[in-house]
């Protein structure tokens, strides 16, 4: 088979060589004058089969012109030149030379009809499909993907040999077997088709499966022997009963159940003396004594009767419900059943490793917002609820700098060290005026750091506004990095996890390699030894808890670029940061990174399972990490001897 | 000094009542129910519910001032109080509306077809016309009233437990009961709650069957019960804070491992605490949501419990009545900077708008009574008590305590 296909394509693929034998098109078109001035939809593809058959490269040129009614007939000979309007009188156009024909004031346009353009467009699309152009090329594949349909395998298929690029080559090819799969000879030709499509994974494979596999539902007295059955359906699971009874109704199977406000008129319409059918109207809000009413009503005749939940029980079980494929060829349902379910296999894992990756994306995001923490609070032991609103900071200094600065990528490069300086300067001027006096009255400095919170937001509020302000990022952060099609993550995100990298090792370095990390560590420990050792523990604090803020505020750039620029973006981020050190387990770097990784997991995890509600998810995460605190109250990474502090 | 009666050793309790009943009958004196409508309905319902945020801060003082738990979960007990009530009142409301729509009806209407009617009035806007489960009492006022108290009070003691068991302790457990807050808010604020997720419950200002009573005499009634509520509290947490009971939870406050090397269950001490306050933060609720008319999950937000601390803080903790003086100034002056009453004040290049700057005002007067008075404004009463030799000034024992 394949080589009776590749002796077609090696036929076709000759036309272009045969050009010197070509005819003309002029003689054709005159011997079918009329059908060319006047084409009608059901006679005009002979004349198109015949013009492509003279493998004249000026075929296509013709098609498109004619198309788009850029045809005009002289009058008098009756030739049919390409026209331009100028003015009053038309500018010809040779067809088969090219060369110029003059002008002439009488000529009529040929205008085909809206069918007829259609047919010549298809016609038009084995020719694109071998343009020079790539776009070109690229162009006639998506609109054949827009409306498959079976005439066009063959011209698609020729056109796979000649494809030097290789992407297209592909896309061709699998649109090719899209088509064969619907529109094969026979099924065999088809199974094999999908067969060959089981291996990719983009959405329009998928689309095209699951097309070939729609069903409907059907409702019979007995299964029918010759229809293609995808499934029966089980009143009771798969479908409930209330829900196979109205199925019932709309076919005209059983009479329509009567509703409560049916029910409820019918009864008022047939109030007698105060009573209906025998029962006082005022006995009526007794749901038995109601009943009662209606089925005397109904013995009358007066009213159709009740269908009770035996009646509906009956008409239930004398029926069988199922979906019916609307491909009646069963080999070729199964085979694209089969493929289907092999490629969403595939999917499935893709996207958990999908899952993970926006996972991966998220932990990076609560990494930055709580690494300063965890430098303030873990290290040092202070409570900084105005850690947010340093990362509020960070962005708003971000958003001022974008002002100033027009181009995204300089203003991003300033912008990172000078939200450090900002929110270092101001984490060093809250440690001086506020902090260095409560460090022995811990919740006092979270409820100190509170009111700063609070003036802070409001001050950004007054400044500000309270509409949320763009942090651009840079061109080249936009894009996506596909790795195929589930896969793929943004950019930006990248840059986040790179960012979030650096600064783990950047801490770990200061904290562990420097001078500056030996006194802080020192000074944690133990401030009168390390005071005794020639160690400024006043300085030593102020250092640590500018570097906290410091980060913090490039978190804060960073956050900014990902999501809005609010006067609250920082509490947002306040608790998860909180819980992340705590999670993690305080007084190390480790820790924050194991907690930041477990917070960002479990809430794309739990969003995985239920997609429409990220509220519940936060909810449940929560929950989760209070449970987790009883059973791991120091955190995942928990201190052990003297360093715990306790 | 144990000869001493309760009263005698907490003299603080009789002004407190005093202060109180004078301020009730002078507001109801001046309020439109007597007449004299000095002072209009509206803001007698702003002093009933600052009389209510005055009981939550005494139980926040209770838990945090005496027994050093910093709760950041508190306004959520009030919350909870205030949804307990306001099931009720809405499901009770919107039953007579019901009931008086369908009596136009020729035929009576079944039990069902009442309940369906007033589920779909109360859950329409959430899209759902099903009762959920948690309101399955809600047609009984007795039961509703019982949750007011059962809710609260079972979620501390199940999470009081849990976290007290474990040992979490000082800043561990106060970021623990924000996330916990944190978690029921955001529960809270998802449409299929079961309690009308981000609309919240409403109306409850309407009193059922009482429509004929005019506003200005309901708020009355509500300030005189709140103002009952929060005597009665103020008499049961000086109770607990006095005798012995009241120096052990102190203990744990001061030196938890002494107290607990001295052979006292700790826990059990810290259970009882942050369960009774979070019973009494309920109550209030449920007094306070019906003079506010609607209740949303951002009343139950992280931000809330903050607030209630920073009253606390700049009132005094560790004095019943400086928590409930810093509720009352702190919420009053917040509620009269931001509804515009304060005067702007014109600086030349720029004009202070107060209800701009407020709470960078509130903020800054925060850290410098944390840095410079922490003993807040309930300080200032020492300077008068110093004189009087028969008060045990609690603060100067506890500064002799700590200079053994």
């Amino acid at each position: 088979m394949f080589r009776a296909l590749f002796l077609a394509c090696i036929l076709l693929l000759g036309l272009p060589a045969r050009t010197a034998l070509a005819q003309d098109l002029q003689p054709i078109l005159q011997d079918n004058a009329e059908e060319v001035a006047s084409p009608s939809r059901s006679s005009v593809e002979a004349l198109i089969e015949e013009l492509v058959a003279t493998g004249s490269p000026e075929v296509p040129d013709f098609l498109a012109a004619w198309q788009d009614r850029g045809v005009v007939r002289r009058d008098g000979d009756g030739l049919f030149f390409y026209g331009d309007r100028e003015g009053g009188s038309w500018q010809l156009t040779d067809i088969d030379t090219g060369a110029d024909a003059g002008t002439t004031e009488n000529a009529a346009e040929i205008r085909p009809n809206g069918g007829v353009r259609r047919v010549i467009a298809s016609a038009l699309v084995q020719f694109q499909l071998s343009d020079p152009n790539i776009a070109a090329r690229r162009e006639a594949l998506e609109s054949i993907a827009r409306r498959p349909q079976a005439d066009q395998l063959q011209p698609l298929r020729n056109s796979i040999e000649g494809e030097e690029d290789p992407a297209l080559r592909a896309a061709k090819e699998r649109l090719a077997n899209r088509l064969a799969a619907s529109f094969g000879a026979t099924t065999e030709v088809r199974v094999e088709a999908i067969e060959a499509m089981s291996g990719a994974m983009d959405i329009d494979t998928r689309a095209a499966l699951s097309q070939m596999l729609t069903t409907e539902d059907r409702i019979a007295d007995e299964l029918p022997e010759d229809a293609n059955i995808a499934r029966v359906l089980e009143v009771g699971d798969d479908l409930t009963e209330a829900e196979a009874y109205l199925r019932l109704v709309d076919e005209g199977l059983a009479p329509a159940p009567l509703t409560n406000d049916a029910i409820r008129a019918a009864l008022e319409a047939n109030i007698d003396n105060g009573r209906v059918g025998g029962v006082p109207v005022g006995q009526l809000d007794d749901p038995a004594r109601r009943e009662e009413a209606y089925a005397a009503l109904a013995a009358d005749g007066a009213v159709p009767p009740l269908v009770t939940a035996k009646d509906r029980q009956e008409a239930l079980s004398s029926h069988v419900f199922f979906l019916e494929y609307d491909e009646p060829d069963s080999a070729v349902t199964d085979a694209a059943r089969e493929a289907l379910d092999g490629i969403e296999a595939r999917v499935g894992v893709y996207q958990v490793f999908d899952v993970g990756l926006d996972a991966l994306s998220l932990a990076s995001i609560y990494f930055l917002a709580a690494i300063g923490l965890a430098i303030t609070f873990g290290v040092m032991g202070v409570i900084n609820m105005a850690h947010g609103e340093f990362i509020m900071m960070g962005a708003y200094t971000g958003y001022v700098v974008q002002q100033v600065i027009p181009n995204y990528t300089a203003s991003l490069i300033v912008a990172l060290p000078l939200a450090f300086a900002v929110t270092f300067g101001a984490g060093v001027a809250l440690e001086r005026l506020v902090i260095r006096w409560l460090y022995h009255r811990p919740l006092e400095t979270l409820l100190a750091t509170f009111g700063i919170s609070i003036a802070l937001q409001q001050l950004a509020k007054n400044i500000f506004g309270t509409q949320a302000r763009p942090l651009t990022s840079p061109s080249w952060l936009d894009g996506a990095w596909v790795i195929n099609d589930v896969v793929q993550i943004a950019n930006i995100r990248i840059a986040i996890f790179v960012l979030a990298l650096v600064f783990l090792a950047l801490i770990l370095w200061v904290l562990n390699r420097t001078r500056l990390g030996l006194e802080v560590r020192a000074v944690t420990q133990n401030p009168g030894m390390a005071g005794s050792m020639g160690i400024n523990p006043d300085r030593i604090n102020m250092l640590t808890f500018g570097l906290g803020s410091g980060i913090a505020g490039i978190a804060g750039v960073a956050i900014g670029l990902y999501a809005q620029v609010t006067s609250e973006m920082g509490s947002n981020y306040i608790v998860q940061s909180f819980m992340t050190v705590v999670v993690g387990g305080v007084g190390n770097v480790w820790g924050t990174l194991a907690g930041a990784a477990l917070i960002g997991i479990l809430q794309k995890g739990i969003e995985w399972f239920n997609p429409s509600n990220t509220l519940a998810a936060q909810t449940y995460m929560i929950l989760f990490i209070i449970l987790f605190i009883q059973f791991r109250p120091k955190g995942i990474v928990a201190l052990k001897g003297r360093a715990a502090g306790d | 000094m144990k000869n001493r009666s309760f009263l005698a050793q907490n003299p603080s309790i009789l002004w407190f009542i005093a202060a109180i009943a004078i301020f009730t009958l002078g507001a109801t004196l001046m309020s439109e129910a007597a007449g004299t409508g000095l002072i209009s309905t509206s803001f007698v319902k702003t002093l009933g519910k600052t009389l209510c945020l005055m009981l939550v801060a005494i139980a926040m003082d209770v838990v945090w001032g005496y027994c050093g738990i910093l709760s950041l979960g508190h306004m959520a007990f009030f919350g909870l109080g205030g949804y307990a009530i306001g099931m009720w009142l809405m499901y009770a409301r919107t039953e007579i509306i019901v009931a008086e729509s369908l009596a136009a009806a020729t035929i009576p209407p079944t039990p069902q077809e009442v309940s369906d009617a007033i589920a779909s009035q109360i859950f329409g806007v959430v899209g759902t016309n099903k009762f959920p489960w948690i309101w399955t009492f809600a047609d009984s006022l007795f039961l509703q009233l019982l949750m007011v108290v059962l809710v609260p009070g079972l979620l501390a003691l199940v999470f009081g437990w849990l976290a007290f068991r474990s040992r979490v302790t000082g800043v561990y457990l106060s970021i623990l009961t924000q996330a916990m807050t944190l978690a029921l808010s955001l529960y809270l604020f998802q449409n299929d709650s079961g309690l009308r997720g981000n609309n919240g419950l409403s109306g409850l200002q309407n009193l059922p069957g009482l429509d004929g009573v005019p506003q200005a005499t309901v708020s009355i009634a509500f300030l005189w019960a709140s103002a009952l509520a929060l005597a009665l509290g103020y008499v049961l947490f000086a109770w607990v804070v006095s005798g012995k009971m009241g120096s052990v939870i102190r203990g744990v406050r001061d030196n938890e491992a002494r107290v607990r090397f001295l052979g006292y269950h700790v826990e059990s001490y810290k259970l009882f605490v942050f369960t009774i306050t979070a019973v009494v933060a309920g109550i209030a609720g449920a007094l306070y949501y019906p003079q506010a008319g609607i209740i949303n999950p951002a009343e139950v937000a992280p931000i809330a419990s903050i607030y209630l601390a920073v009253w606390v803080a700049i009132g005094g903790r560790g004095r019943l009545y400086g928590a409930a003086i810093g509720a009352a100034v702190v919420s009053l002056l917040s509620s009269w900077f931001t509804s515009g009453g304060a005067p702007n004040i014109d600086l030349g290049i720029y004009v202070i708008n107060w209800t701009d700057w407020w709470l960078v005002l509130l903020g800054v007067s925060f850290v410098a009574v944390t840095l410079f008075f922490p003993k807040g404004i309930g300080g200032l009463f020492d300077l008068f008590i110093r004189n009087d030799k028969r008060a045990p000034d609690a603060v100067e024992a506890r500064r002799r305590e700590a200079a053994e």
